[in-house]
């Protein structure tokens, strides 16, 4: 068996964790999920729907939202009663995270963000390196497979089933667990609710905005698409604009439907960001710059001309 | 405040990436080295809080010999003194790395009251090694921090998440990973470079151990030219994008 790490806020399903759950599906085993948190168990039919058949809820009056150490123990206290060949998640901050703490809990290796396993003696994975520009091939040797699955690798499948059924368990959970865990939030970066990761459209600047001013057309022609500004690294350095808006290996990784690459050459750490968006056009003045290599469509021009004159052909065509 | 800082020696790469010939390794003949991104502003963090509190900043790295060059241009930023873990420069696997820097760690005289990582390495990207020395260490964690205050023996952090932020607290003594964006790390000065100089810089070495995560080889991941069609220059160039972006069904 098989167990996946369902991931969720307060209830609400982590989508990568469906790329997780499709991902150990075939691996030919029979799949159980689980979830920290008791706000979780309403998960149960979404696990169900893609293939798993039990639902494990590891709930706790002191899990009351992520506390990221105690999900580790409660997988530990799992994994001795179930015995799973192994245990997935999504590679996410927060399940690498999670399957971190499981498995210095157990003290054995884990591989984080594989894009292939082969369950054996030892096991076998590719797994992601260099802001996913390398592939290694990696041995595990240890008899339980603690891995986590790189983003995007796989595309989430339904296989339709039935809710899985709830089993609830209560960890033995010690005080240092939970010292750690979410006090508050705010929702302080974000700007008229689209989110980087949510946005569908996303227009992003680089070295060759020239400076704060330059987003000014940015911002237009996201607000005219429905979208919203991001940018590279240099741009947050500089402190032309706020780190909330990065797009790469340091900052958010995103893949919308158009994503528009303006005056951004595109070192490796950012392509890793954002090389997976549906559609991506790119205004570079130069014909040569990296990025195009990943782009289905260029404008070779200046971006401060461009941008002002594309948005008034939008405005003008969207009548 | 005794705060220790962990680095580590990566090479310096933007563009494309070369394999060594027997696929373990970068080529790394015609590169510079550095520390990861998120390092950058771990030192920075540390430089402030001893700027502000008092104490010391230990560096610690396990690495080859060449990793003082990394250490020596982060003591000119302003730490203490640096500790080299040196290893035969083959690289270690997350579990053998993380006790060897808990050894290490140990033998220090020094408590450390904060212990800072960058939030990932540029290079192998485990998202394990300042874990496992927090349970190795039994202290309290807290990853991927982006904004932090100490107050009162207690290190308030904050995480962005794509909602929002989100606050956690760990009493002191902790260990904390720090993303890009916590602040601006600082260049050297040239008194910094003179003093960095004379800075301690002791030697340790340890025996590797037999890698659990073991990397048999490395490739370059498959990154086919998307062959770009290219609609034209300048504004000229304009209309045919408006039509791409209409079928495509951005308005």
């Amino acid at each position: 068996m098989i167990l996946v790490l369902i991931d969720h806020d307060r209830g609400v399903i982590d989508p990568l964790s469906l790329r997780a759950l499709t991902a150990a599906r075939k691996l030919g085993h029979d799949i159980e999920a689980v979830v920290i948190g008791s706000d979780g168990t309403g998960l149960a039919a979404i696990a169900g729907e893609y293939g798993a058949k039990v639902l494990h809820v590891g709930a706790h009056s002191a899990i009351t939202d992520y506390t990221p150490m105690a999900s580790g123990r409660a997988l530990k206290d799992l994994v001795g009663k179930l015995q799973p060949a192994a245990v997935l998640a999504a590679g996410s901050p927060r399940g690498n995270e999670q399957l971190a703490h499981l498995a210095a809990f157990l003290d054995i290796p884990m591989a984080a963000e594989c894009s292939e396993i082969t369950l054996g003696t030892p096991h076998h994975v590719l797994r992601a390196r260099w802001a996913g520009n390398l592939i290694e091939s990696a041995n595990v040797h240890s008899d339980l497979l603690v891995a986590t699955v790189v983003s995007f690798s796989v595309e989430p499948e339904s296989v339709q089933g039935a809710a899985a059924s709830v089993a609830q368990f209560e960890p033995d959970l010690q005080p240092a667990d939970t010292v750690v865990k979410i006090l508050s939030r705010d929702s302080g970066e974000t700007k008229g609710g689209v989110t980087l990761s949510d946005a569908k459209v996303i227009v992003s600047g680089g070295r060759g905005v020239g400076g704060p001013d330059g987003f000014g057309n940015l911002e237009e022609l996201a607000g005219l698409l429905g979208g919203t500004v991001g940018c590279s690294r240099v741009v947050t350095s500089s402190g032309w604009r706020p780190h909330a808006e990065q797009v790469g290996q340091t900052g958010t990784k995103v893949a919308p439907d158009l994503y528009i690459a303006a005056g951004i050459s595109g070192a490796m750490q950012h392509i890793a960001g954002m090389k997976n968006s549906k559609t991506i056009v790119v205004i570079n003045t130069d014909p040569e710059a990296p990025i195009l290599r990943y782009a289905d469509y260029a404008i070779i021009g200046d971006l401060h001309q461009v941008l002002p004159a594309l948005t008034s052909a939008i405005r003008q065509a969207k009548g | 405040m005794d705060v220790l800082v962990c680095l580590k020696r990566v090479p310096l790469a933007g563009g494309t990436l070369i394999l060594t010939p027997d696929s373990r390794d970068i080529e790394t003949k015609h590169l510079g080295f550095g520390i990861s991104p998120h390092e950058e502003n771990a030192v920075e963090a540390g430089v402030q809080l001893v700027e502000q509190m008092g104490g010391t900043l230990t560096l610690l790295t396990l690495g080859p010999s060449d990793a003082e060059e990394q250490l020596r241009s982060q003591l000119a930023i302003g730490a203490t003194r640096a500790v080299l873990i040196e290893t035969d420069g083959q690289e270690w696997d997350p579990q053998g790395t993380a006790a060897a820097l808990v050894d290490a760690i140990n033998a220090e005289e020094t408590k450390f009251d904060l212990i800072i990582f960058g939030a990932e390495s540029a290079d192998s990207a485990g998202y394990q090694i300042h874990i496992r020395v927090a349970h190795a260490l039994n202290r309290p964690i807290v990853t991927n921090v982006k904004s932090m205050k100490i107050e009162n023996g207690i290190a308030n952090c904050e995480r962005v998440v794509p909602t929002g932020r989100e606050h956690y607290e760990a009493p002191l003594p902790a260990i904390i990973t720090v993303r890009d964006g916590l602040n601006i790390p600082r260049y050297p000065s040239v008194p910094g470079r003179m003093q960095a100089r004379k800075k301690i810089v002791d030697m340790k070495k340890a025996e590797p151990r037999v890698p659990k995560l073991e990397k048999v080889t490395l490739a370059l991941a498959p990154s086919k030219d998307k062959g770009a069609e290219i609609l034209g220059k300048g504004t000229d160039a304009v209309p045919a994008l408006v039509d791409v972006l209409k079928q495509i069904g951005a308005f």
